[in-house]
């Protein structure tokens, strides 16, 4: 779709993630600027009532972001989110909503490249599934 | 007793199967103090009032409205309004007025679907004109006219301004009582509580819960008739899929009391917009929580898989009251 830019959001974890998309930025790789990070302390934090409610007010994808397993700083949360991240696929799926549009990674704080990539290649995937379905209400 | 003037109340049923009618009445003979302090002025499962009559009242001029049901149709919409104008008090009354409750799993499918499985599809229906319900026809030179019947079912206060909500399925009786309760209280001193207030409790279902719970780790999911779970026991903690935990509570765990799993019917938590989400989020934090370290992607699928309807069971009661309101219909 041409002109289509998507917005996404990404929530990353503050021990990791996040520092992983300052290092992105301090090292300036570049990656598109249709996200937008909402840090979090862990990415056990994120509900699935926020992917939904993110989605249901707009945005057209969510990337969760985390420490790699093993290396959580609240030593499970990440392996939580992992299992809710396979159920609300699958919710979404019963939805309508491509599953695809919700996105789990592990990056750490050493790992700006792989931000930028995996901003990147989000972003086209995203663009090319096309804008959320979810009409506005 | 001195003579007080009556307060005028209306009851009201939309998308609904008539239980929470029912369970008013089951509050026995204090619906009697009911009718000491109220006159009725509809309430079409028991009395014979007509629309015009209501029609004709001054606005606000009915004290307390009590409506239960899910809003459906054109006709459960223009009572909604109408009884919104004419009353001071509207309460959601039920799971269905309040999250859109069972018939609210209709959001599932959109109009046309629903119509072609209702008169066409089913091996029981003959219909071989194709007749569908229409919002006008002829017959005989005279316009007949149905309610209009909308793709998504709504909450009531999807619909109008809502004052108060009686969440359950239908109410436990206690709550029935709370709720006459605060009538009788506006009756006599003219005080309400806060807009907004949810006649049940803020902590969920397993407060009340009298079984013996301990950390939640699941190996797997049981239906119930797969294991015959112990009594004493946590449901959950057996397997056995409960929502208690995301569940407000209030009912005084009914179900669970008679070894049956929690439903949600209470809708969730003040805590939380979305009661399906708060489910899926426990249920997935517990479920394989054992060893997860070491858990595939493929193991996680197993688990997902393990749970074949998450928006039928999630969402029972709730969907139309949900973040995303309903399912997307290409």
């Amino acid at each position: 779709m041409d002109g289509f830019e998507p917005k996404i959001v990404g929530f990353c974890c503050n021990w990791c993630s996040y520092a992983g998309a300052d290092l992105a930025g301090v090292s300036r790789f570049q990656y598109p600027t249709n996200i937008r990070i909402i840090r979090v302390m862990c990415s056990g934090r994120v509900t699935p009532a926020f992917v939904l409610k993110a989605l249901a007010v707009g945005a057209d994808g969510v990337l969760i972001a985390g420490c790699h397993p093993g290396d959580c700083h609240y030593i499970a949360g990440n392996y939580k989110t992992k299992r809710r991240v396979g159920f609300t696929k699958r919710l979404l799926e019963q939805f309508g909503v491509e599953p695809e549009r919700l996105r789990l990674e592990w990056i750490s704080a050493s790992e700006g490249m792989k931000f930028a990539e995996v901003v990147r290649d989000f972003t086209d995937k995203i663009k090319e599934l096309g804008p959320n379905p979810l009409e506005r209400r | 007793m001195a003579k007080k003037e009556k307060i005028k109340l209306a009851f009201y049923w939309a998308a609904t199967c008539g239980g929470c009618d029912v369970a008013t009445l089951d509050i026995e003979e204090k619906i009697l103090d009911v009718v000491n302090i109220a006159d009725i002025v509809l309430w079409p499962v028991a009395m014979d009032f007509k629309y015009k009559d209501v029609e004709k009242l001054e606005p606000k001029s009915i004290d307390v409205c009590l409506y239960n049901g899910a809003v459906r149709s054109s006709e459960h919409e223009e009572i909604a309004k109408m009884l919104r104008e004419k009353s001071k008090v509207m309460v959601a009354f039920g799971s269905c007025a309040c999250f859109g409750g069972i018939p609210g799993l209709g959001n599932v499918a959109n109009k046309e679907q629903i119509f072609n499985v209702a008169y066409k599809e089913t091996p029981s229906t003959v219909n071989l004109d194709s007749v569908m319900p229409m919002t006008e026809c002829e017959v005989a030179g005279e316009i007949l006219t149905l309610p209009e019947f909308y793709d998504t079912v709504k909450t009531l206060d999807q619909t109008v301004d809502v004052d108060y909500y009686v969440p359950g399925c239908p109410p436990v009786v206690d709550r029935i009582n709370d709720a006459v309760g605060i009538i009788a209280k506006y009756a006599e001193t003219g005080e309400l509580p806060p807009k907004g207030a949810v006649v049940a409790f803020d902590k969920t279902v397993c407060d009340e819960c009298p079984r013996e719970k301990e950390e939640k780790k699941l190996k797997r999911i049981y239906r119930p008739y797969e294991i015959k779970p112990d009594p004493n026991k946590c449901l959950l903690d057996q397997g056995i899929l409960c929502m208690g935990p995301a569940t407000r509570g209030g009912c005084g765990s009914r179900c669970p009391n008679v070894n049956m799993p929690c439903r949600g019917c209470y809708g969730p938590t003040a805590a939380t917009p979305d009661h399906g989400a708060a489910v899926l989020s426990m249920i997935a934090s517990i479920l394989g929580v054992e060893e997860e370290e070491k858990m595939t992607e493929k193991e996680v699928q197993e688990l997902v898989s393990s749970i074949n309807d998450q928006l039928g069971i999630f969402y029972r009661f709730t969907l139309p009251a949900s973040l995303l309101r309903r399912v997307i219909i290409k």
